[in-house]
């Protein structure tokens, strides 16, 4: 999936190398590819040449990850909970619902649950079992959620690895760690940041990062934004 | 990769999701994460030859010839297939 990107370690590797006198055949126009970018590269050569993927297909899909969708829209699914009690009633009932009405459908069908932060309880999302994530609100995740000691730790010890990210809770408030499946997703609906009063849905859109809606953050402060 | 394969119905997302699962718990895996990327390619690998789609060493071979593919391209240029020399014989 990102081919493009072990080309740019293989060329930082090469222009590395190739400054220095490697006493083997490593002479100037020779390029080497490392072991994974070669075996990636032949897994997507054998499956374009059975007409099961399209290169420039794949492409759009990380695209549309990494760019259009991104924590966007879950950033606006938290911003209209903010706003509108109304969806935000219907966002803690049925949260695959109230998502999908605005557009934003779970692309393999997983169902969403939002866990909403109040003054007494903080709530942070671990997939222990392998990566699973709510693709269709945050986008791709990020790199540390799919590492083996957050997966772990955020279950034994989730008050250190919130003050790793920054985050210091007071010491009477509840964290609750909610293990994402295969089938249920989590999305984590900050506490809305005090001095927003009036604000519109995109404006507060804003305030809403990525992590906070993980629950390894909180929404931002309106000075910060 | 992934998601291209599983929109055009060649396996489920729990399929996909099992198959993943199993991998981080092989021994000699890294306990930093870094190799995620590694258990993600075994997985893919390993599901694309239960389907019969490709076999270890159709993907051993074409791994061989990407990596004769790109020794044999001149630095700066596109490492394309076709660039394989032992490709070019074997049309020639």
């Amino acid at each position: 999936m990102t081919i493009h990107d072990h080309d740019h370690d293989h060329d930082h590797d090469h222009d590395h190398g190739h400054d220095h006198d490697h006493g083997h055949h490593h002479h100037d126009h020779d390029n080497e590819l490392d072991p994974m970018a070669a075996r990636v590269r032949a897994l997507e050569t054998i499956l374009t040449r059975r007409g099961l993927v399209d290169p420039a297909a794949i492409d759009v899909i990380v695209d549309t990850y990494e760019t259009k969708v991104g924590p966007r829209n879950g950033a606006r699914v938290v911003a209209k909970a903010w706003s509108d009690p109304v969806f935000a009633d219907w966002l803690r009932r049925d949260a695959t619902a109230a998502i999908a009405s605005l557009g934003y459908a779970g692309r393999q069908g997983e169902h969403m649950q939002a866990v909403f932060n109040t003054p007494d309880t903080h709530n942070m999302v671990v997939c222990t079992l392998c990566s699973c994530y709510p693709w269709s609100v945050l986008g791709l995740p990020p790199v540390w959620y799919k590492a083996p000691p957050y997966r772990s730790r955020a279950v034994i010890d989730p008050r250190g690895v919130l003050a790793e990210f920054g985050v210091e809770l007071p010491a009477d408030k509840a964290i609750r760690v909610w293990d994402s499946t295969a089938e249920l997703r989590y999305l984590v609906v900050p506490e809305r940041p005090a001095g927003t009063e009036g604000w519109n849905e995109e404006q507060l859109a804003a305030l809403v990062t990525r992590d906070s809606m993980i629950g390894t953050g909180l929404a931002r402060e309106p000075e910060a934004a | 990769m992934v998601v291209a394969l599983h929109e055009r119905g060649l396996f489920s997302w729990d399929e996909w999701a099992h198959t993943l699962s199993g991998e981080p718990k092989a021994p000699g895996v890294a306990a930093d994460g870094s190799d995620y990327f590694h258990c993600w390619l075994r997985a893919l690998e390993r599901m694309l030859a239960a389907k019969g789609v490709a076999a270890a060493f159709e993907i051993d071979d074409l791994t061989q010839a990407w990596h004769r593919a790109a020794r044999a391209t001149p630095h700066g240029k596109p490492i394309l297939l076709e660039n394989d020399p032992e490709a070019v014989a074997r049309r020639g």
